[in-house]
């Protein structure tokens, strides 16, 4: 494992990489400690959806969910939230699945606009309270990490910086890849890429930072990934409720409960007047 | 075991279905000796909180006996006798520990659906749909307790059940909404809705300092408890021609202090979708839908405070924000932080300034249940607060038809 001391050895190698993508965000003050993740935001904001295809999306996406309101039954509630997604759609100008699958319908009237780059991006920021002392090494036992990330099966740790993931997959499949620790600053943050021809190439950073006001830490999520079945998979994974964004929020989610409560909150298994304990209106359901 | 649920719009039934189970260390299991219909559970009565789902257990007031508790719960012990917050709450999170009790973090497992409507979720509830974490509730024979570490409060046996089970809800939420109210010296505060928590609302706003309390219903045996329990003056809406002139004129021109809308989305119905809302007001579709808020908002004084502990899902129409500007008013509102008020109330209740008992009309068994739930609903029967208890803990020689 990268400590402390070796990661601040100059000569080492993790030392360029913590370098490189450590010390613009924590050497400098704390107004620039999120830096990158500005630029990541900003690239969420470009547009990529066409104003005739925007006019389309807002007002179907508007009466679609005023249908499903009409009805008033389970159909309906799902048909409110396509029509809000549309509809936001549409106001927003933007589309999280043009952008998984790469697409940009707006480039043509907007010559600024970011293309989609090839890979998944993600990042997601909780505050938790808690010492970054205690999510640290509960993080940085990567053993832990399939409690509160759910599609993962294990992970097992092989030496002190390399390490096996299996993850689960559709269909009852799995997938696999090795990863190393690329920086690891305890207490502060650690980063990690998977090895090369992975199954899933994946690359990766957590951070922690004291919140203001004593409020506990700031943890902060960066990961990169191209899918198996490449943009188009991720873009069904999307549809199926699996977007990579949530799944890396309700895994923060989950992650957080846990820091804070020892326990993950649950009505799996509880009794109910049906044969199901969950819902599909139930984020965590059976 | 025997429990009420909710299989749709006036549709529930006394079902038996398992016991419930410890699920996480924090987990306890009570049984229940005593539980209540609140106002609230009319909404999910006539199927107008999304979300729920047919089987649900309904309830979120309810008392009883400690029977088992996980492995993480040291402070009760079987045999406890505790009343139940309705909130869920972790008691670590940012929120729990600033004593948002109904704010936390933590306790709704369906966090990521509330935050669709929400834009950050609250807290889980018992038997209150699955937005708030479809958690089962407590019109059963048992309940699986989360966080029991936190919620559960322990209650001094000289006092019967039905002098603190209302510590569960209404009570802590009538007196959270006069405490918003921010009662000063010689201050009028008017209350629309004479329900159960309008009730303990004008019980603690004298509590609180309030020089006058206004009522203001239009069921008679509600103003009529009102008056006489509450020692509130009353206003039939009905019977008077211009309910803002009126309170103008009782307060000397220049109106309550603070107005308090304890009413919320139900009976002037409510919208839920922020797509629905957006057409409507596209194709100039209103709706009438928030006459107290309204009211609330255009009668109260200058530089006053309006109190909203009536319950609201979605998007409000026509809201007079210019007079709310204008006039620089407050608003205080929001799900009730009943941990928050728990050892004041009880002390209210041990020294006699209040028996929360006075709101009962009617005492029935659980499996009763359904058939109140309509008579609550049509307010028949003069009824006002259905308690109940599990059949077989159920005393008929206590039964009292008010």
């Amino acid at each position: 494992m990268a400590t402390a001391e070796s990661a601040l050895d100059p000569n080492s190698r993790n030392e360029r990489l913590w370098r490189d993508s450590y010390e613009t965000e924590v050497s400098e003050e704390s107004k620039n400690a999120f830096k990158q993740s500005a630029k990541h935001s900003h690239h969420v904001s470009e547009k990529n959806v066409s104003e005739p295809e925007r006019i389309i999306s807002g007002i179907g996406g508007g009466a679609l969910a005023a249908y499903g309101f009409s009805r008033g039954d389970l159909l309906g509630v799902g048909l409110i939230g396509v029509g809000a997604l549309l509809l936001q759609r549409g106001v927003r100008g933007y589309c999280d699945v043009y952008n998984a699958v790469g697409i940009n319908t707006a480039e043509k009237e907007n010559m600024t606009s970011v293309k989609a780059s090839a890979a998944v991006k993600v990042e997601k920021s909780f505050t938790i309270n808690a010492p970054a002392e205690k999510i640290y090494s509960f993080w940085r036992k990567l053993e832990n990490l399939p409690r509160f990330m759910l599609h993962l099966e294990s992970v097992t740790e092989t030496d002190q910086t390399h390490s096996h993931w299996v993850a689960k997959a559709p269909l009852g499949t799995t997938v696999e890849w090795d990863a190393e620790i690329v920086s690891d600053v305890p207490n502060n943050m650690i980063s990690w890429r998977s090895a090369e021809n992975s199954q899933i190439n994946n690359a990766g950073s957590v951070w922690f930072k004291q919140a203001p006001g004593g409020r506990g830490t700031i943890v902060k999520v960066n990961l990169n990934y191209e899918p198996p079945a490449g943009k188009i998979g991720a873009a069904i994974a999307w549809l199926t409720g699996e977007e990579p964004s949530v799944q890396v929020q309700e895994d923060l989610r989950r992650f957080k409960q846990l820091m804070e409560t020892d326990e993950n909150a649950t009505i799996k298994g509880q009794s109910t007047g049906r044969a199901k304990s969950t819902t599909k209106f139930d984020v965590n359901g059976d | 075991m025997k429990a009420v649920c909710w299989y749709g719009k006036e549709k529930l039934s006394v079902e038996t279905v398992p016991d419930p189970q410890i699920l996480n260390p924090r987990d306890a299991i009570i049984k229940v000796t005593s539980t209540a219909i609140c106002g609230s559970d009319l909404h999910l009565y006539n199927n107008m909180i999304p979300t729920m789902a047919k089987g649900d257990i309904l309830g979120h007031e309810f008392m009883g006996e400690v029977v088992e508790t996980g492995s993480g719960v040291s402070n009760l012990k079987v045999g406890d006798r505790v009343i139940v917050p309705f909130t869920i709450a972790c008691g670590n999170c940012f929120f729990c520990r600033k004593e948002l009790w109904s704010l936390c973090d933590n306790s709704n497992p369906n966090a990521r659906l509330a935050e669709t409507f929400f834009g950050y979720a609250t807290s889980g509830l018992f038997g209150y749909s699955h937005l708030t974490g479809g958690y089962s509730g407590g019109q059963a024979e048992y309940v699986r307790v989360p966080y029991a570490d936190v919620g559960p409060f322990k209650v001094p046996d000289e006092l019967s059940d039905e002098q603190v089970l209302f510590l569960t809800d209404i009570f802590p939420t009538g007196y959270m909404a006069a405490e918003n109210c921010q009662i000063e010296p010689g201050d009028t505060v008017a209350i629309w809705g004479c329900g159960p928590v309008g009730q303990f609302a004008i019980k603690s706003a004298y509590l609180l300092g309030a020089e006058r309390v206004i009522a203001i219903d239009h069921v008679p045996e509600r103003l009529a408890m009102a008056r006489i329990e509450g020692k509130a003056e009353t206003i039939n809406y009905e019977d008077v021609e211009d309910l803002h002139e009126t309170l103008k004129e009782m307060t000397g021109g220049i109106g309550p202090d603070s107005c308090m809308d304890a009413v919320g989305l139900e009976s002037h119905g409510t919208n839920l979708s922020a797509s629905y809302d957006w057409i409507k007001n596209k194709t100039g579709l209103a709706t009438d839908r928030l006459h107290v808020l309204r009211q609330a908002i255009f009668s109260c004084r200058k530089g006053g405070t309006v109190s909203v502990p009536g319950v609201y899902g979605g998007l409000l129409d026509k809201v007079p924000f210019g007079a709310f500007m204008q006039k620089g008013l407050t608003m205080k509102t929001g799900q009730t932080h009943v941990m928050r008020y728990l050892p004041t109330l009880l002390n209210h209740i041990q020294n006699g300034d209040i028996d929360p008992s006075f709101v009962i009309t009617h005492r029935i068994k659980l499996s009763e249940a359904p058939n109140y739930y309509d008579i609550f609903e049509k307010k028949k029967d003069d009824c006002i607060k259905v308690f109940m208890k599990p059949d077989d803990l159920f005393d008929s020689t206590s039964t009292h038809v008010h």
